[in-house]
């Protein structure tokens, strides 16, 4: 089934042009990973998608609705989500406490703001999620007070409590130090395959990519120079030259 | 409410909360898409201009005001001791409705999302919901508080001018008692309003021209040392000892 179609994306700034002829297409249950240089135009992408950006021509329709032009908590409600390349949470307050928020507006419309965030059945659903992602032992630790490891972990769990039906994840894996991000995409994989979420992130590793998704976006200027699955698109002549440089051999780390 | 010749306390309370939210609902779609500094500015602006109305206005009694006749409560009207015990005791009524009230909504999805906005309007606008709308329901929801305050103020000394209640340094005071007491519970603005009166009334009665000054530097020791207000305090205090024990 088809979830989110985009066709003819554009994107300028004054003269510079940041996406053109910007065109997929997503089935659910697809992982999908977004690689190119710095400026290729990646996070211009899921910005349009997700409607940080308003696209100067092009449509995205996500479940068979026209989205563009719709405010980012419309398209969230449609059940379209993301995470952000510097976490967006609530930094004073304790991962439960960001966790709770989000569960509380997700949770409640209208007239039911006004029911009491706090209940034992969403404290549970809070428990749980933070469970999910592995940052439980972070329970009442200021979000100010996390290595940004745990703080990206916390984003994508913020992002993730109305179990979206697509999920886009800006650089989930930058800032974070190399031991780290493994585990970091193992933990976030895991948890949406447990929630059956389509997925596409950002990713400049090749090794997280080659891993963790069966299908590569792969942007130059503001284009889609290839979409294929990820082996053939690893061998590509044009990610070769654009994205990955000379230097990457495939399969350099196999001991891994 | 002289003119249409209403009397009665609870009527004249909630008309004045109503009229007073109703503008605040108004205000409130032109103001809720500023921040800080601009909110708080325009906010004030509109205040002065209903200032200038008002002062302007014979109608409305120019800078003398109006007075307001004494209440009567459901029917009963009572005289002298019985009437300031009256008024006393009904005052008390409605602030303890509004603050169950403001309790309720304080610990709602909505109350809470004070914090949020504060923190993250980003995060706020991608988990679903509206910044705007969030900042508007408060200001109306201020609006109305201000009403009921205002009419219990105007019952209590029995004139209303535009000196006294709509005047910048009217809400000034209330800036003051917020940065005083802290913010986000029911109960700090209470102890804000006390501490305030107090202070203010030893600084006027020891130095009457240099009251102001008093209450400046008070202030400033404030932010300086305890930004969070005297309530944090408090509440330090109970976290010490709920360590100990």
């Amino acid at each position: 089934m088809t979830i989110l179609q985009v066709k003819g994306l554009e994107k300028s700034f004054g003269g510079v042009i940041a996406a053109q002829n910007v065109g997929v297409t997503v089935s659910a249950g697809e992982a999908i990973g977004i690689i190119g240089a710095n400026g290729a135009g990646k996070t211009t992408f899921v910005n349009m998608v997700t409607g940080h950006l308003p696209p100067t021509a092009g449509t995205i329709e996500f479940l068979g609705a026209n989205i563009v032009g719709l405010p980012p908590r419309k398209i969230t409600e449609l059940g379209l989500c993301r995470s952000f390349q510097v976490p967006q949470v609530f930094l004073s307050e304790s991962v439960f406490d960001n966790v709770l928020m989000a569960y509380g507006i997700s949770e409640e419309s209208g007239l039911s703001m006004l029911r009491p965030l706090r209940n034992a059945g969403r404290e549970a659903r809070v428990r749980e999620h933070l469970v999910r992602y592995q940052i439980d032992q972070h329970t009442n630790t200021p979000a100010s007070a996390l290595s940004q490891g745990i703080r990206k972990l916390l984003d994508i769990a913020m992002a993730t409590v109305r179990s979206p039906q697509l999920l886009m994840l800006d650089e989930p894996t930058s800032g974070i130090s190399a031991e780290e991000k493994f585990d970091l995409m193992e933990i976030i994989m895991a948890a949406l395959r447990e929630e059956q979420t389509t997925v596409m992130f950002i990713e400049h590793d090749m090794e997280i990519v080659q891993r963790h998704v069966e299908r590569v976006l792969a942007f130059s200027q503001g284009e889609i120079i290839c979409d294929a699955p990820t082996a053939e698109a690893m061998v590509d002549a044009k990610v070769v030259e654009f994205v990955l440089g000379q230097e990457y051999h495939v399969g350099h780390r196999d001991d891994a | 409410m002289n003119y249409l010749g209403i009397r009665d306390a609870f009527v004249l309370v909630i008309v004045s909360a109503a009229a007073s939210g109703l503008l605040a609902w108004g205000l409130g779609f032109l103001v809720r898409r500023y921040r800080a500094i601009f909110f708080a500015l325009l906010t004030m602006a509109f205040s002065m201009i209903l200032y200038g109305v008002l002062a302007k206005t014979e109608r409305f009694g120019s800078t003398d005001g109006l007075n307001v006749h004494p209440p009567t409560f459901l029917g009963y009207a009572p005289v002298d001791q019985a009437a300031q015990i009256t008024l006393f005791l009904f005052c008390l009524l409605v602030i303890y409705v509004l603050i169950l009230g403001v309790q309720l909504y304080l610990g709602s999805v909505l109350g809470q999302m004070t914090m949020a906005v504060r923190e993250n309007e980003i995060r706020v606008e991608y988990l679903g919901y509206s910044v705007e709308r969030v900042i508007h329901v408060k200001y109306v929801i201020s609006g109305l508080l201000a009403g009921f305050g205002g009419a219990i103020m105007a019952l209590a000394v029995g004139q209303v001018d535009p000196e006294s209640m709509v005047y910048w340094s009217a809400s000034g005071e209330f800036v003051f008692v917020a940065i005083l007491a802290g913010t986000g519970n029911v109960a700090a603005p209470f102890l804000g309003a006390v501490v305030f009166e107090v202070i203010r009334h030893f600084a006027w009665e020891h130095g009457a021209n240099l009251w102001q000054l008093i209450m400046g530097s008070f202030l400033l020791a404030i932010i300086m040392f305890m930004p969070d207000g005297i309530w944090s305090l408090l509440q330090r205090v109970s976290k010490r000892k709920g360590k100990a024990t």
